[in-house]
């Protein structure tokens, strides 16, 4: 009797661990099937104002892909707090939504794990082939020299977003279009408690845009050509230090902005209390919040001097949304047919002017809905003096060992202390040995 | 094979002498019964225990062995074996991870040290306050009470919102109605954080020590305090002879549970910063959650959760060996 | 507080210099206690242009609209409903568990008791994180082995939250069980009750204030959660802990909606938890602190 037991308990624990360490991963080694044609699972990511909002865009259109195709999609919207955890645990699991949406920066990321799909040119051919789509969009769609991760869904741009009627009282004619000129009107349009431009300092990802452009301004980059980081040369320790310094230095966004995170810098726009703000696509958010689209005006993102252009004249990165597909799906055929139906030029007019940005799509962007003077300065800017991210396998490190040094270095201007060339460098030296080793 | 025999005899003999009602059932059954039923009552416990916390656990060792980047992560059995690496890079205090390790160990022991401090202090004053009766005495236990009957992140996005440092209530107070600061200070960010942490762990801890030390209270004999007042004792020195001796033993017990709380508190921190704490308010479990999650390098967060049980192992055995000597039975 | 006669505790009258510290201590610590419900409630009572500009203790004007909106914001009421069955069922079969466990210890002596007491508590000391990915990983491969799906179900989280409420619950319990003199139970084994007899007749029902209180406990525990909430759910799943977050989304943080949302999801747990406080209070005074 006791044997018996003690051998059945070894037994549920011998099981359990083999369960645990044999298997890995999840399905790892399937690339993928047609066991369920008639499902697919898709991970939105949160691109309105609310979930709500998303649902409300999202399911009339999948209503519209089942009756043309009787493939049925259970649409989940992801908030982007959870977004990249949700990825990396479906990847670790295998079990995952057959269809998603990533930011285009995570592109090469999630290339190196190999949960994606690439995108060969045979199946791209699928869905029309690669040159429906614009050139810019696809240069953030994985590393170079190897079959994209995803496909171009949404596209943006920053811009320059200025308060009429606020540049009209400071006597400002026009909006800036170098940084000396954006420091100087900003400097007319903070007091009496508002202030010239909005930031949102605690946000890793917003400051890493920020620092990736002044950057290029600076002529430098984060990583070298064969991809190591470099964050300490000095044209990188100038460009994260001209950003802090609008608060630090030039005093024209509030200290308190240092602790936005939540996309708070956006109201404070809409309620008036920043005169400028640079954001990417933030019409319809603007407008949700009840500021009427002809009280804000919309401009290229400064340079250090000249026109926007392509080298030190890049002024946005380019931003925007992937469509990917899970490589052990079990829906190939159907997953395929989802994304050709999302890239479709009537879909991206629809979906892109619902969340206001750009079709990465050539045919949809020469649609009349995108000609608008905002738009406009967009298509501009991602089709002339847009970059893409760096490409590389540690950027989602890198947007948090940077973006967080740039975090610190804004508590540090909010608090008063000085920022200095040497402490930007202490931070960014510090930053990069948080990077993995190769 | 004989000796199980002769251990399952011996077992059954002391079964026998420490459960009296157990040996009175029929014989030959009883004897099976006996020795099989606490097992059994034990076995789901075991099975939970194994699969949730003991398994697991041992898997996080084995993956503190391995280099488990995102390019293994799809099938981590497939992850090249690491050796020491990755608790080399944990410890090697002069690199960055290391310092930053450290450096979030220390802010953890110092926030915790004080914490508990704080929440046993204000706790064991409250309970002790509290004794006496007098009106709305009922009313002020309740009261005390709802901060830990408050769901964790409720009451933590409460104080964010209150520490805010444009709109938030406590800038409101101090600087604009007190005029305590020339200009409102940060506490989400910059090191005031880790004041900010300090407020809201205690806020939400000390019912904890003031509920264990009222219940410790109702058990001290009441012949102790009357013996005490006819030697002419008053009541603070009451308090000092009888009632704060007498606790001892329920403290121990209080402050280490206190102790692995706040150390091991993940989601006071988490709801309060996000994914990235300020270094003043680094706390080491968020410290390993962005090692591991963050920045996809979960075999260096699994050395680093690795190391920081061998600690708190070390620390509750130490404890518990200082603090049963001279009590005869330890309760743990 | 103006009536000050002692319960017979101490038979001396307290000195005045007692009954004033008391007096500010207390009225402090009732300060620092309610500010923050304070500011829960009445936030939650604003309209959003109150809750996004300066603080101010008097609202300028009262909406219950935050109430109405928040069910709409989110799927409030779906996470509610997770919340409840994952925490209810989670406590319960941590209390019937503990139950059996802390029945074995108390009562019996066998071998590897004290190997298992040891080990149950000192999972406490485990840092949630270090089990995190593991035990993750674990769900889905007893998932992918048997087709019993753990990950992102609620099965999984209920497991997981039952499990992290045991080992304080079978500690405290032990200490109830035993204050519970045994010559009940041998009362019930001459009547004829089996062990489990002696145990459901007898010993559960003379610890009842040990059971709820830790009842309590393991509810609070799953109600709270919010690390392995975060990993372990997926939209049709996700409890309360995690569902919150919706309320700041890429527009602005809809604070008012949040504290109106806070407060729904406190007020069933803290209203249980005072009415039930006096049990609490006993259930510790015989079972952990003894």
């Amino acid at each position: 009797m006791r044997r018996i037991r003690a051998a059945a308990a070894g037994a549920v624990t011998i099981s359990l661990l083999t369960a645990a360490t044999a298997c890995g991963g999840g399905s790892s080694t399937s690339g993928g099937s047609n066991d369920s044609p008639k499902t697919l699972t898709y991970w939105a990511s949160n691109q309105g104002a609310s979930i709500a909002i998303d649902k409300k865009v999202l399911q009339p259109e999948l209503d519209k892909f089942q009756k043309q195709t009787g493939i049925k999609v259970k649409l989940e919207v992801v908030p982007w707090s959870d977004l990249l955890n949700r990825i990396l645990t479906a990847t670790t699991s295998g079990q995952g939504p057959d269809v998603l949406n990533i930011g285009n920066t995570w592109s090469a990321s999630l290339q190196a794990t190999g949960a994606l799909l690439p995108w060969d040119a045979k199946n791209f051919g699928k869905i029309g082939g690669k040159d429906r789509f614009v050139d810019s969009a696809l240069g953030s769609t994985g590393a170079q020299g190897k079959d994209p991760a995803a496909v171009p869904l949404y596209s943006m741009a920053y811009a320059l977003y200025y308060n009429k009627k606020m540049f009209a009282d400071a006597g400002i004619a026009k909006p800036p279009t170098t940084w000396d000129e954006l420091i100087a009107d900003g400097k007319k349009l903070s007091k009496g408690g508002k202030w010239g431009l909005g930031a949102e300092g605690s946000n890793p990802s917003e400051n890493i845009h920020h620092a990736f452009v002044f950057a290029k301004q600076h002529g430098a980059d984060f990583f070298t050509a064969d991809g190591k980081a470099d964050f300490t040369s000095d044209g990188v320790v100038a460009a994260v230090k001209q950003y802090v310094d609008l608060m630090a230095r030039d005093k024209i966004i509030a200290p308190g902005n240092a602790e936005y995170a939540q996309n708070q810098s956006v109201a404070d726009f809409a309620t008036g209390k920043n005169a400028m703000l640079l954001w990417q696509s933030a019409s319809a958010n603007l407008k949700s919040q009840g500021m009427s689209e002809d009280s804000y005006g919309i401009a290229p993102v400064p340079v250090q001097s000249g026109t926007p252009g392509t080298g030190a004249n890049v002024n946005s990165m380019v931003a925007g949304i992937n469509l990917a597909v899970f490589k052990n799906t079990d829906n190939l055929d159907g997953a395929t047919k989802f994304v050709k139906f999302m890239t479709s030029d009537a879909e991206q007019k629809i979906l892109n002017t619902a969340y206001s940005s750009i079709p990465p799509v050539k045919a949809a962007q020469s649609d009349a809905t995108f000609n608008t003077p905002s738009n406009a300065v967009l298509k501009d800017t991602l089709a002339q003096s847009a970059a893409a991210l760096p490409q590389v396998a540690d950027e989602s490190q890198f947007e948090t060992a940077v973006g967080t040094a740039i975090k610190e270095l804004f508590a540090d201007a909010a608090a008063g202390r000085p920022v200095t060339e040497a402490s930007v460098k202490a931070k960014l030296d510090k930053a990069q040995q948080q990077m993995p080793k190769k | 094979m004989t000796t199980t025999t002769a251990t399952a005899e011996a077992a059954e003999r002391t079964v026998r002498k420490n459960s009296p009602g157990a040996a009175r059932g029929p014989r030959r059954t009883g004897r099976i019964r006996r020795i099989g039923l606490p097992y059994l009552l034990l076995l789901p416990a075991l099975v939970l225990e194994l699969l949730v916390h003991l398994v697991p656990m041992v898997i996080g060792i084995v993956m503190s062995f391995k280099e488990l980047t995102q390019f293994y992560i799809r099938d981590w059995g497939t992850a090249p074996w690491s050796g020491l690496d990755n608790y080399k890079v944990s410890v090697d205090f002069d690199a960055p991870v290391g310092k930053a390790l450290l450096d979030s160990f220390f802010v953890t022991v110092t926030f915790t040290l004080l914490s508990v401090g704080l929440c046993w202090l204000i706790g064991t004053a409250a309970a002790i306050y509290m004794q006496g009766t007098f009106r709305g005495r009922g009313l002020l236990r309740a009261l005390f009470l709802i901060p830990y009957a408050l769901p964790v992140y409720t009451a933590v996005i409460t104080w964010v919102f209150m520490f805010q440092h444009d709109n938030g209530l406590v800038n409101h107070v101090l600087h604009d109605q007190l005029h305590l600061t020339d200009k409102p200070s940060f506490w989400l960010i910059g090191d005031n954080s880790f004041i900010a942490l300090l407020t809201v762990s205690v806020w939400k801890g000390w019912p904890f020590a003031f509920l264990i030390v009222m219940a410790g209270l109702q058990n001290i004999p009441q012949e102790l305090y009357e013996a005490a007042a006819l030697d002419g004792a008053g009541m603070w020195q009451q308090i000092r002879r009888i009632t704060l001796p007498s606790l001892r033993p329920v403290n121990q017990v209080l402050v280490l549970v206190l102790f692995l709380w706040t150390f091991n508190d993940f989601n006071t921190p988490y709801v309060l910063f996000g994914k990235t704490a300020p270094e003043a308010a680094d706390l080491i479990s968020v410290h390993i959650y962005q090692a591991s999650f963050v920045t996809w390098n979960f075999g260096t967060g699994s050395a680093m959760s690795v190391l920081l049980l061998l600690f708190l192992l070390v620390v509750t055995g130490v404890y518990l060996l200082l603090t049963s000597r001279g009590r005869k039975t330890a309760d743990v | 507080m103006s009536s000050t006669v002692t319960r017979s505790r101490s038979p001396m009258a307290p000195p005045r210099s007692f009954l004033w510290s008391r007096r500010i201590f207390l009225t402090l610590l009732t300060g620092f206690v309610l500010v923050p419900v304070y500011v829960m409630v009445s936030s939650s009572l604003k309209p959003l242009a109150d809750v996004s500009g300066k603080f101010r203790w008097i609202p300028s004007g009262l909406t219950i609209r935050p109430y109405i909106d928040i069910w709409s914001t989110v799927p409030l009421a779906k996470y509610f409903m997770n919340s409840l069955i994952v925490a209810g069922a989670a406590t319960v079969c941590s209390v019937v568990i503990a139950v059996f466990s802390a029945y074995a210890v108390s009562r019996y002596s066998f071998r590897g008791k004290r190997v298992f007491t040891v080990t149950v508590l000192s999972t406490q000391m485990f840092p949630g994180i270090l089990f995190l990915l593991p035990l993750f990983l674990l769900y889905v491969n007893i998932g992918n082995a048997t087709g019993i799906a753990l990950f992102g179900s609620r099965g999984g989280l209920i497991l997981t939250y039952l499990t992290f409420s045991l080992p304080f619950s079978i500690w405290m319990l032990i200490g109830y069980f035993d204050s519970v003199p045994r010559d009940l139970d041998e009362a019930a084994l001459v009547d004829g009750c089996g062990p489990l007899g002696a145990l459901f007749r007898v010993v559960v029902p003379a610890a009842i204030p040990g059971i709820v209180a830790v009842a309590v406990y393991a509810f609070m525990t799953a109600w709270g959660e919010v690390l392995f909430a975060s990993v372990m759910t997926n939209d049709a799943t996700r409890t309360l802990a995690v569902g919150l977050q919706g309320y700041s989304t890429l527009n602005d943080v809809y604070w008012n909606q949040i504290m109106a949302a806070s407060l729904v999801v406190s007020v069933p747990v803290v209203a249980g938890f005072l009415l039930l406080q006096r049990y609490l209070v006993a259930g510790l005074t015989a079972g952990a602190v003894k």
